[in-house]
Formats: C-alpha cells, sequence, structure tokens
C-alpha cells in the first residue's frame, strides 16, 4: 500500500508536468488545449529518436549510469527533447491557434481545432515510429532498491521525482523573480492590462508555450523512463491532466501540482482493488467527489 | 503645439454603430482636463480609442507631436502617456510591489528611485508593498492602478473615472493625488462622473453629449455656465 503510494506519487508528478503547462496555456489563453498530451508523446518520441537512432551514429556509448538503467544518451537527448517540443507549441500556435485568436473564434471552435491537433500530432508519430510500444533501453536490467518501511522502488523513479521537483522549483523562480515571468503572471491576471503596461502580450504567449512544451515533453521522457511509450500515451493521459489542472483550480500553476499528485496517488492506490485499466476512470470520479466538495477546486477561487 | 490633439474622432465597438461621431480635444503641456457628460456620451471610449485599445474609423490622434491614431497600447505606453481603465486597472494576483514593477515594465532604468517616489506618494502602499492586490480595500487598489500608471514618469496620464465606488474621503484623497501628479508636471485628461469637483481644479474642461462635443471651455467657466449646471452639475 505504502508502494503503491510512492509509485503514485511517482506517477503524479509527471502528471503535474503536463497539468502545470495545461494550465499556464489556459491562464493566459482561457484556452483548454486538448493537444497537451500529444505534446507528452511527442517529447517522448523525439527522445527515442535520439537515444536510439541519432545518438548511437554519433558514437555515444549506452553504458548505464549505474544505478539508473540510462546513461549520457538520455542526459543528452532529455533537453533536446524538451527544446523540440517547445518549437513544436510554438509552432501549433502559430499556424494554427493564433490564426483562430485573431478571428475572434469561440471557445468550442478552438477546443475542436485542438482535438484535430492533437490527432495530427498522434498520427505523426505513428507513422514515423508505428504503434508499439517501445522502450528506450531494451533489455537493459532494472533492479528495484528497497527503502525503509519496505519500500521497493527503482533508482529510475526516485530521479524522475528528483527531475520533477527541480523542474517545478525552476518554473517557481522563473515565474516570481524574472521579468518575463512576472510580466507572464500578469498578462494571465488581466491581459488588456498588461498590454496598457507595455508588455507585449504575443512575446508573453510564445514563452507561455515554450514553457508548456518543455514541460509536457519532460513528462513524457520521463514517463517513457519508468515504463514504455507508445503512440496513445499523451491520449491516455489526457484525461488525468485535465482532471488534475481542474481539481487544482484552472489557471494556479500550484494547484495543478497539487492536483497531479492528488490524481496520482489516487489512480495507483486503485490498482489494489480494481485493473490497471480503470485508471483513467478513477482520475475522473475523484475529480468529481473532490469537485462536489470544493467547487472551486484545491486552490480556486479568490486571490 | 498641444500634447494631446483629438481630431474628429469617429469610433466604435462594431462596425455599424459608432460611439464616437467626431469628437475634437486638445490638452496642452501641464493641463489638467475633465471630460464630462451624461452616461452613454462616450467618454470613457474617447480614452480607449485615444490610447488604442479601440482602433478610430476616422480622425487623428497626435501625441507629442507623432501621429499615434491606431497604434496598439503597448506602442502608444512607449510614447509617454499612461492609462488607468475604470475597471479591472491593477494585476490583483500580483502584489503591490509587483504592479508597479509590470508598470514600469518598458522602464529601462531608474527603477528604484521611481518605486521609492510612488512609495512617497501613496505611503499605504509600502506597508503593503508584499500583499497580493486582490486583498485591498477599493481605494487602496485606485492608489496601486495609479502607481502603475506613474512608475513611466508620463508626460501624459489618462484616468477614467478615479472615483467612482470610493468612499467620500477617498474621492478627496484621489482628487488631492491627482492635483499633486499635476504638480509635478504630469498633465492629465480625467473623466469624471463627479463633474463638478473635477471642474474645479481643471484647467480645461469638455463637455461631450451623444459622442460628440456638445460645449467647452475653462473649468472656472464650465461650473459657473447655467446650462452645464443645469444639465450636468445636478443643479
Amino acid at each position: 500500500m505504502l508502494e503503491l503510494f510512492v509509485y503514485g506519487i511517482v506517477l503524479g508528478s509527471i502528471i503535474a508536468l503536463g497539468a502545470i503547462g495545461l494550465t499556464l496555456v489556459y491562464g493566459i489563453l482561457r484556452f483548454a488545449n486538448f493537444a497537451h498530451g500529444e505534446l507528452m508523446t511527442a517529447g517522448a518520441y523525439v527522445a527515442l529518436f535520439f537515444v536510439g537512432t541519432l545518438l548511437p551514429r554519433l558514437g555515444i556509448p549506452n553504458d548505464p549510469l549505474s544505478p539508473f538503467s540510462f546513461g549520457w544518451r538520455m542526459v543528452v537527448a532529455f533537453p533536446l527533447a524538451m527544446a523540440a517540443v517547445a518549437a513544436v507549441a510554438v509552432l501549433l500556435d502559430r499556424v494554427l491557434y493564433r490564426k483562430l485568436r485573431q478571428k475572434g473564434s469561440t471557445a468550442v471552435m478552438m477546443a475542436m481545432s485542438a482535438l484535430g491537433a492533437s490527432l495530427i500530432l498522434r498520427m505523426i508519430v505513428l507513422i514515423l515510429w508505428g504503434g508499439d510500444y517501445r522502450s528506450f533501453f531494451p533489455g537493459v536490467l532494472r533492479p528495484a532498491v528497497e527503502l525503509p518501511l519496505g519500500i521497493k522502488v527503482r533508482p529510475d523513479q526516485i530521479l524522475i521525482l528528483a527531475v520533477a521537483t527541480v523542474l517545478v522549483v525552476l518554473l517557481h523562480l522563473f515565474l516570481h523573480h524574472t521579468k518575463i515571468g512576472k510580466a507572464m503572471r500578469a498578462t494571465a491576471d488581466n491581459m488588456e492590462l498588461a498590454r496598457i503596461s507595455g508588455i507585449r502580450t504575443e512575446r508573453i504567449i510564445v514563452w507561455t508555450w515554450v514553457i508548456g512544451g518543455c514541460l509536457a515533453a519532460a513528462g513524457g521522457v520521463l514517463y517513457g523512463i519508468d515504463v514504455q511509450i507508445h503512440p496513445g500515451m499523451g491520449w491516455n493521459f489526457l484525461l488525468p491532466l485535465f482532471a488534475a489542472a481542474i481539481l487544482g483550480g484552472i489557471g494556479k500553476v500550484y494547484g495543478a501540482l497539487i492536483g497531479g499528485l492528488v490524481i496520482g496517488v489516487l489512480q495507483q492506490l486503485s490498482t489494489a482493488w480494481l485493473l490497471p485499466t480503470y485508471k483513467p476512470a478513477v482520475a475522473f470520479i475523484g475529480m468529481i467527489v473532490i469537485l462536489l466538495l470544493r467547487p472551486q477546486g484545491i486552490f480556486g477561487g479568490k486571490d | 503645439m498641444s500634447l494631446l490633439a483629438v481630431e474628429r474622432i469617429r469610433a466604435g465597438y462594431s462596425e455599424e454603430v459608432d460611439i464616437l461621431q467626431g469628437v475634437s480635444l486638445q490638452v496642452e503641456q501641464g493641463q489638467i482636463v475633465a471630460i464630462i457628460g451624461p452616461n452613454g456620451a462616450g467618454k470613457s471610449t474617447l480614452l480607449k480609442a485615444i490610447f488604442g485599445i479601440l482602433r478610430p474609423k476616422e480622425g487623428r490622434v497626435v501625441f507629442d507631436g507623432e501621429d499615434i491614431t491606431g497604434l496598439p497600447p503597448e506602442t502608444v505606453v512607449r510614447k509617454g502617456m499612461s492609462y488607468v481603465p475604470q475597471v479591472r486597472n491593477v494585476f490583483p494576483s500580483l502584489t503591490v510591489q509587483e504592479n508597479l514593477e509590470m508598470g514600469a515594465f518598458i522602464r529601462r532604468d531608474g527603477f528604484f528611485e521611481r518605486i521609492e517616489e510612488i512609495y512617497r506618494m501613496f505611503p499605504d502602499l509600502r506597508e503593503k508593498r508584499h500583499q497580493k492586490v486582490g486583498r485591498l480595500s477599493g481605494g487602496q487598489r485606485q492608489m496601486v492602478a495609479m502607481g502603475r500608471a506613474l512608475m513611466l514618469d508620463p508626460k501624459l496620464l489618462l484616468l477614467d473615472e478615479p472615483s467612482a465606488g470610493l468612499a467620500p474621503a477617498m474621492v478627496e484623497m484621489v482628487f488631492e493625488k491627482i492635483r499633486e501628479i499635476n504638480r509635478r508636471g504630469v498633465a492629465v485628461l480625467i473623466v469624471e462622473q463627479n463633474a463638478k469637483e473635477a471642474l474645479k481644479f481643471s484647467d480645461h474642461g469638455y463637455v461631450l453629449a451623444m459622442g460628440r462635443n456638445a460645449l467647452d471651455g475653462p473649468g472656472q467657466e464650465l461650473l459657473r455656465n447655467e446650462e452645464v449646471a443645469k444639465l450636468y452639475l445636478g443643479g
């Protein structure tokens, strides 16, 4: 049980990375990006391309950095995957979402176009890499270590938690201690007043997609390190991402973080009684129960 | 040459309806100019059209010798004009200090000196500088809103109904601050419901009705004008 809780925290930290990006984009653009899960998928597959195809050709060795299951290839691929997905997210905004925004499209049209974008991204992954489950490092042994209280975890999982924590801390520092970060929060608060203050909000929107894309890619790669990747993974993440973001009060970064952890833990604990197939349903039932108790979300409501 | 010259502006929120039907006005260097008139006369719309939030369909806005007609607000603010909207004029989830920092977003230097000046002008804000603005009272929010706009040392400050919804004591304080800001050399263009009070300290006043210029003249003169008194000053 305790072990499932720890696994839930690991899964929750991955969900949180996606949900934070989702909530940031929503906060600035009031737009539910249904393609956010696919950004996670894209991150995982870009990393797969680097660790499985490009970096081996460049002669970067594959020896795992003990005690982890991966080596230098992943260390190099990780930031590259983040950068690539940030570019994809910015591009998607440029060619699609921004055009619709400028035409004054309704929320429903925006959501449907995001749904379409998610299908396109998923199909591109499917065409390029096929539909199989893939591992970053097939055949590498992944022994678990035993922590106090008899909790067995893999060193990879501890690292996932550490990386997610570092990213969230970096995001916090960015949002509260840099000029662009503060301007981003100001834009989320009141875009018209931000423009009146001289903030070029189109640039802030680009920053938002960069950060959302980076965090989604990180989540996708970390998920791949934990288990396996497949083209439908982002789609499967979409419900938990939304559940986490809504649970935390949509638009609230720390809400999405806590929401992610709650959803991750709920999902993993449920496997003690239910088939893992029910995990997405558990995410939503958890969300509904908490929202019935606190309709504004855990952190929602007045500032 | 006037600091601000608005020439026969037509503007509105839809294709068909023009709220402003050819309004003109001037603000000279260092003046306080009041725009008064009944609800729906287009007073707030005029400020929005000047600042580029609303694109004029016809007419020109010339500021400091430069044609700024139709430039977006993030560009207009860089010319040395600041604007305080009537509502939603602060960033509620940011602290007082962060709100002021956003006011200085395009400022390159002198930030710390300026923020000190603002805190000297609004001492209450210094005490609350690490509090979120969403938790402040209406009067304090209005101070944050004005402080944000002043962070740039603007040549011209546009104020939309700064006294709306405030307690009488706060209204007096806000008007006193406007006079103080003006004494420091900032020209002020103010839209005010509280027309009598506004005209008392204005160098010039414009009366707007149905989206057109109805009347204008020095503030004291408009106060004595019987027609203005009957229609807009409550007898």
